[in-house]
């Protein structure tokens, strides 16, 4: 169980300490699918980040099956039990799919057990497994192979963020797939995903709203799902915002 | 079994990934004379009649033979200029295994200088493969400049593949080809330095021939104190297409000059240079992270694939 304690980050811009979290405290239970979702600039994938101990929040706590992991290394965090899938994967010169999942995993696979890994995010597992992780890969490409290694490495947290960025309409399909594939064969893991999708927001358990920063809202999807319809999005805050400073002058 | 000490064995496995006598054409050369030596029916080696160094003579046709030519020193203080010179006949497919290592413990430099010259037939497919490597710690420099000249006749093909990994102090590599109508050379470098290691790689190509085209890849990583220069030019004499590309990573306080040239002496010459330098992308770093290795594994692993 992944659980937050009062979390805050801040970044220093010009001298200046600019909040992008402020005090959020949640956990999440094993066994869960939970999706974080709000406004675009909430501070969605600063959480992600932090869960991944990429970077360090300015104060309050993380705890993972109880121990403190604040300070954790990103690698003491990898081998504790989470694994984490890049908005933008990375890109690689001379590294191979079959390298890369290799490594995931850990152990010295076969590759025909790394095939497996490809083929349950719908690539032709052949094509794939000696290509370089470079920029001859589609964006597409590259998105799914990065879910390929987060589902390789078996974390008993994985975390997605924004799996559905940057891919087309078609493997967005075959993603829904892989997400609910998970979800059924979670047991005492859990998967965080960080989305906008009402389809991937469909099948959580829990969801929880990022706005502003601040934690406005979490609960079982049933409850919060229907109170988003319209109300979170971008667009809006953006018109919000232009009336208030209108309301200024 | 050659009669070779252990370090010399290990030299070969490195340079040559032999084990024991090769299969086919071979000519082993160590501490400046050559301990064993095989000629084909197809492919003859003969010593040059001045005695410094061999001519490799491939019959017309030969398919799907080798042949290995690795130098190994292990005495401190050798310094030795090698000539080898390659003519092949038309329609060859072969493959030729150069390389060589020093083991040098004492304190005098030891330096290999071996000069290849390769004669390529009309229609022959080559594939070259040199490996250099450099052991021991003794004060004395393990110093290598290998000079290779590349003369490819009508549709010709010549794929290069020099590898330079580890313990080699001083290199200064000079390449040159001349291609004629639609010959192709490839050519990929690989180069690692460290320490306070010198490595200089000037390559000179001259696309001569209609439909000709070559493809010079470097990819280096330069650490510790080290340089390196990438010195490649690609003239374009003919219609043809020329491409050159140093990539590169550097760490510590690794230095790299990359000079990639374009001479343009006919309308119909397509060339294009690319050049990258930089250090290991902190992306990557954390990626491999996430999977549970430490920062230096990481690293490991970016350089292994860069260098692949």
């Amino acid at each position: 169980m992944l659980e937050l304690q009062h979390v805050s980050f801040e970044v220093n811009e010009e001298g200046q300490d600019i909040g992008i979290l402020h005090d959020i405290s949640f956990k999440i239970p094993d066994g869960h699918l939970t999706v974080i979702t709000g406004p675009n600039g909430g501070g969605k994938s600063t959480m992600a980040k932090l869960i991944a101990g990429i970077i360090k929040p300015t104060s309050g706590k993380i705890l993972f099956n109880g121990q403190d992991i604040t300070d954790m290394s990103i690698t003491d965090r990898a081998r504790a039990g989470i694994g984490f899938a890049f908005q933008q994967p990375v890109r690689f010169k001379g590294l191979q799919v079959f390298d890369l999942i290799r490594l995931a995993t850990g152990t010295k696979l076969s590759s025909v057990d790394a095939c497996k890994y490809l083929s349950a995010v719908g690539l032709c597992a052949r094509d794939y497994i000696n290509r370089e992780v470079n920029a001859s890969l589609s964006g597409g490409e590259l998105k799914r192979i990065e879910i390929a290694t987060v589902l390789a490495k078996a974390s008993q947290l994985s975390v997605f963020d924004e799996p559905e960025a940057g891919i087309d309409l078609w493997s967005f399909q075959n993603l829904i797939k892989v997400f609910e594939g998970m979800r059924k064969e979670i047991k005492d893991s859990s998967i965080l995903i960080i989305s906008h999708q009402e389809r991937i927001l469909n099948i959580a358990d829990e969801i929880i709203v990022l706005s502003d920063g601040k934690l406005v809202e979490h609960g079982p999807k049933e409850e919060i799902l229907p109170k988003l319809a319209g109300t979170m999005s971008a667009v809006k805050r953006c018109e919000k915002e232009r009336a208030l400073e209108g309301g200024e002058e | 079994m050659l009669n070779l000490d252990s370090v010399s064995d290990r030299l070969l496995e490195e340079v040559a990934d032999l084990h024991k006598v090769p299969v086919g054409a071979f000519n082993i050369r160590a501490n400046g004379q050559a301990v064993a030596r095989n000629s084909t029916a197809n492919i003859e080696i003969t010593p040059k009649e001045n005695g410094s160094g061999i001519d490799i003579k491939i019959k017309p046709g030969t398919k799907n033979e080798s042949v290995h030519i690795p130098v190994v020193m292990t005495a401190s203080g050798i310094k030795e200029i090698v000539y080898n010179d390659f003519y092949i006949g038309e329609d060859c497919d072969v493959v030729i295994v150069a390389g060589c290592g020093i083991d040098n413990c004492g304190p005098k430099d030891s330096e290999h200088d071996g000069i290849h010259r390769f004669f390529v037939g009309r229609g022959s497919k080559v594939k070259y493969v040199e490996k250099h490597y450099g052991s021991g710690d003794g004060s004395g420099k393990r110093i290598l400049n290998p000079g290779t000249e590349v003369y490819m006749e009508e549709d010709s093909y010549m794929e290069m593949e020099m590898t330079q990994i580890k313990g080699v102090d001083d290199t200064v590599r000079d390449t040159k080809a001349e291609l004629g109508k639609g010959a192709r050379l490839v050519v990929h470098e690989r180069l690692m330095t460290h320490g306070s290691q010198n490595a200089i790689s000037n390559y000179r190509v001259d696309l001569n021939g209609e439909r000709s085209s070559a493809d010079v890849v470097s990819r280096s990583v330069a650490r510790d104190d080290s340089y390196q220069k990438f010195d490649a030019v690609l003239t374009g004499n003919a219609a043809c297409s020329g491409h050159t590309e140093c990539d590169a990573i550097i760490m510590d306080n690794g230095r790299i000059l990359a000079v990639p040239g374009l001479e343009a002496n006919n309308v119909d010459a397509a060339l294009v240079h690319e050049a990258a330098i930089g250090k290991i992308a902190g992306d990557q770093l954390i990626k491999l992270m996430t999977f549970g290795l430490t920062e230096q594994e990481a690293e490991e692993q970016i350089i292994n694939g860069f260098l692949k």
